[in-house]
């Protein structure tokens, strides 16, 4: 402490500042870190539930859950909110994850809620299901009384997650104050809550997009097919290269050719772009995601609708 | 300025083994140009991406400055943005081929202590920043007092705007002296001082040409460099027991394991061990991981760990070496850091939270509170509001396993939660 006379100096301790070997690299200590906040988490609340989106964030999710339990399996489901409009490899890779995993999956159907009239269909060329999510995924967190939903969100994601927590507190309406949120010191996470209220949780906060590729490369961890480069039919919108697909209507203008391209971030085929690329093997992702000078979000049309899009959304309760 | 391509390559696996985590926090007042440099260091390093670019590129352009502002880099949310003030911790990412850095940017601004206190909990080196024409003033003593209040491992003075004093090394020397004068009060084992332009670059990633009587590192060598590997105490062995695994499968029918963050010192299979609270002796049958059996396993390690005997350990017990063991005590001294704007209630009651541990306690007194600027201890007010740092005597319902803060950050923290409201209201460090 300040106080001189409070400090007893240590001789061990100098000892112990010539070993270097007790180091752990960068991407262990972030595992390490990640697993303690799952861990804090199944501790802490009652009935979490990890929010699976498909991607790479979510799958390094699972991933991370499954190493925090062994040999026990992970103490929670998985939730997905399907928009109808994923890459069917993508649902494919889901379903047979699951099964490995030997977790329950909850699938929140946003196909139904629109069939059952609770929700309608954004109308025009650039029509997504995004903010469809957002109802659909309170409801479903609702539903099943979770009371801590585990998200792949990482803060170098975007200039709004900056100043986000590991534990992110939600009022009654699943809506996220900037200025209600609780300080996070050391490892002291306070997990507590009023009746109604949840938690969404960040375990993989502190990691980059880099970070994720290289851990899934050193971790040799499957990811779905979309991931690495392969030949589709795409067109270009404002910029994007869209997969052609038949939810998405294409202006007159827009024309179809084929190309080698992969995806970066996982999401509504809709509004979700492609990717120019020919890195068809983990080495050349990374090496691709490395010099590349876009940020991924860069990719996703619903991102650029205003600079602070991620914000509102996440006011509203979607992240 | 030169293309670092090296910032470029994605790493090697072996690179990967030796990479390690830096975080360091950095402060400093309003317009010190803390958010400059921020930006130079992750321009510098290639951590920004184009897009980003192009976007405070054209703010800069449109708002009329000359060259592109990289202060903007940083900015935080849009009710703040709209305020023009930053109110919380922001944490930020760079990488080169030696490090990963995690940057936890803390607002300078007086009334932010708290802020300050939560980047510093957790940072190996705390970055301040001068502004060279301005030299010492009571924010850089504040700023100084808190990471050595928070044991901060390294302390780094940039001198910064050494192009508005032309770069006169008499100036650095001057306030350079007037902190170590002021320093050899604190307890701070590393101090460093680096000049620096961060609007230019000087010093910040590149050597800058300005200062050849410099002989120091700048300030990106010595952030690669500095030794971090005696950061964690690697001689208490603490272990608080987080989770229970047990898997209720046929394989793994009497499978039990304690699963948990290491918390200090080094746990080898086959140790001798003592479990708290219960103080039973017992030895480490294996330290178990998903990727297999450790010999050893030190902080941070997140493992899980097997004892011989057949002992029934829950969340909050501590596993520790019989000849080392923490404080058993319900009675605390505690360095408190105030975070509510409702003041600490003399007699009031908390719920305390103490690695895994969870107990309920009472404030039994406020010894003084202690003026951030000077040191001074102030024995007469003792209402203690937001921002306020003091001495307070804890005691608990039940014991905790604490280690005083100065030998471990990890077993020698704790934060208190108001009961009625759940929120976090202060942060204390064990003395
Ligand atoms: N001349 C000069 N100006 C600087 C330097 N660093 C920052 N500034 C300027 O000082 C002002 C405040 O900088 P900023 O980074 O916003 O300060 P912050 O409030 O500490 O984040 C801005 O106008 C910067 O351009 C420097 O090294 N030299």
């Amino acid at each position: 402490m300040v106080n001189p006379n409070e400090k007893i100096p240590s001789v061990e301790q100098k000892m112990a500042n010539k070993k270097t070997d007790y180091q752990l690299s960068y991407l262990k200590e972030l595992e390490a870190e990640s697993i303690f906040i799952i861990r804090e988490v199944a501790a802490q609340f009652e009935k979490p539930v990890l929010m699976f989106s498909g991607g790479k964030d979510s799958i390094l999710m699972t991933h991370l859950a499954m190493k925090a339990f062994y040999p026990a399996r992970i103490p929670f489901p998985l939730l997905h909110v399907d928009t109808g409009h994923n890459f069917p490899e993508a649902i494919t890779f889901r379903d047979e994850l699951v099964e490995r995993l030997g977790v329950k999956l909850i699938v929140g159907d946003v196909q139904k809620y629109i069939d059952e009239g609770k929700l309608v269909d954004e109308k025009g060329y650039s029509a997504s299901r995004n903010a469809l999510q957002i109802p659909v995924l309170l409801e479903e967190l609702e539903k099943g009384k979770f009371d801590a939903a585990l998200g792949g969100a990482r803060r170098d994601e975007e200039k709004a997650r900056a100043k986000e927590r590991f534990f992110s507190h939600r009022d009654e309406f699943g809506q996220w104050d900037p200025k209600n949120q609780r300080p996070e010191l050391w490892n002291l996470f306070n997990g507590k809550k009023n009746f109604g209220e949840h938690f969404r949780i960040f375990p993989i906060s502190n990691w980059t997009e880099l970070d994720v590729w290289q851990y899934l490369h050193v971790e040799n961890v499957p990811l779905p097919s979309v991931y690495y480069a392969h030949k589709r039919v795409v067109f270009e919108r404002d910029g994007v290269l869209l997969a052609h697909n038949e939810f998405t209507p294409r202006r007159p203008e827009e024309e179809l050719k084929e190309m080698m391209v992969r995806c970066r971030t996982m999401g509504d085929m809709t509004c979700t772009g492609v990717w120019e690329s020919d890195a068809d093997t983990m080495e050349k992702i990374i090496q691709e995601v490395a010099t590349t000078r876009t940020t991924e979000r860069g990719a996703r049309a619903d991102d650029k609708r205003s600079e602070t899009a991620m914000e509102d959304r996440k006011k509203k309760g979607y992240f | 300025m030169a293309e670092n391509t090296e910032y470029l390559k994605p790493k090697t696996n072996s690179q990967i083994k030796n990479t390690e985590l830096l975080r360091f926090t950095t402060a400093g007042s309003v317009d010190d140009g803390k958010s400059t440099l921020i930006g130079r260091l992750l321009y510098d390093s290639k951590s920004i991406f184009e897009d980003q670019y192009e976007l405070i590129r054209e703010v800069s352009e449109r708002r009329g400055e000359e060259g592109v502002n990289l202060a903007l880099l940083t900015d935080g949310l849009k009710s703040e943005r709209e305020q023009g003030i930053t109110i919380d911790v922001a944490y930020r990412y760079f990488a080169t081929p030696k490090r990963k850095f995690i940057i936890a940017d803390t607002p300078g601004h007086i009334q932010y202590t708290r802020n300050m206190v939560t980047g510093a909990s957790t940072a190996n080196v705390a970055l301040v920043l001068i502004d060279a024409r301005q030299g010492v003033v009571e924010q850089t003593r504040r700023h100084a007092i808190i990471a050595s209040l928070l044991q901060i491992p390294h302390l780094v003075i940039c001198i910064n705007k050494m192009d508005l004093v032309g770069y006169s090394e008499k100036v650095y020397e001057e306030i350079k002296e007037d902190f170590e004068g002021f320093a050899s009060k604190l307890d701070v084992a590393d101090v460093h001082f680096i000049p620096i332009s961060a609007l230019n670059g000087d010093n910040v990633v590149n050597r800058s040409t300005n200062m050849a009587w410099y002989e120091g590192s700048t300030l990106m060598y010595y952030l690669e460099n500095v030794h971090i590997g005696s950061d964690h105490n690697l001689i208490d062995a603490r272990f608080p027991i987080q989770y229970v695994v047990r898997p209720y499968s046929d394989e793994y029918h009497d499978y039990r394991g304690y699963a948990g963050r290491v918390a200090g010192g080094i746990f080898k299979k086959g140790d001798e061990v003592m479990l708290l609270p219960s103080g039973f002796t017992t030895k480490i049958a294996k330290i178990d991981t998903y990727d297999g059996e450790l010999e050893e396993a030190f902080p941070p390690m997140s493992v899980t760990v097997h004892i011989e005997d057949d002992y029934d350990l829950s969340r909050g017990d501590m596993i520790v070496r019989v000849n080392n063991t923490p404080e058993v005590t319900q009675d605390l001294e505690v360095m408190i850091c105030w975070f509510s704007e409702r003041p600490l209630q003399p007699n009031g009651k908390y719920t305390i939270m103490h690695t895994t541990q969870e107990a309920r306690c009472v404030v039994k007194d406020v010894r003084y509170k202690l003026d951030i600027n000077s040191l001074h201890r102030n024995l007469e007010d003792r209402n203690i509001r937001m921002n306020d740092i003091a001495r307070i005597v804890l005691r608990t319902t039940k014991p905790l396993f604490v280690d005083k803060y100065y030998r471990n950050r990890t077993t020698g923290s704790i934060i208190l939660i108001d009961e009625a409201t759940n929120n976090t209201v202060g942060a204390g460090m064990v003395i």
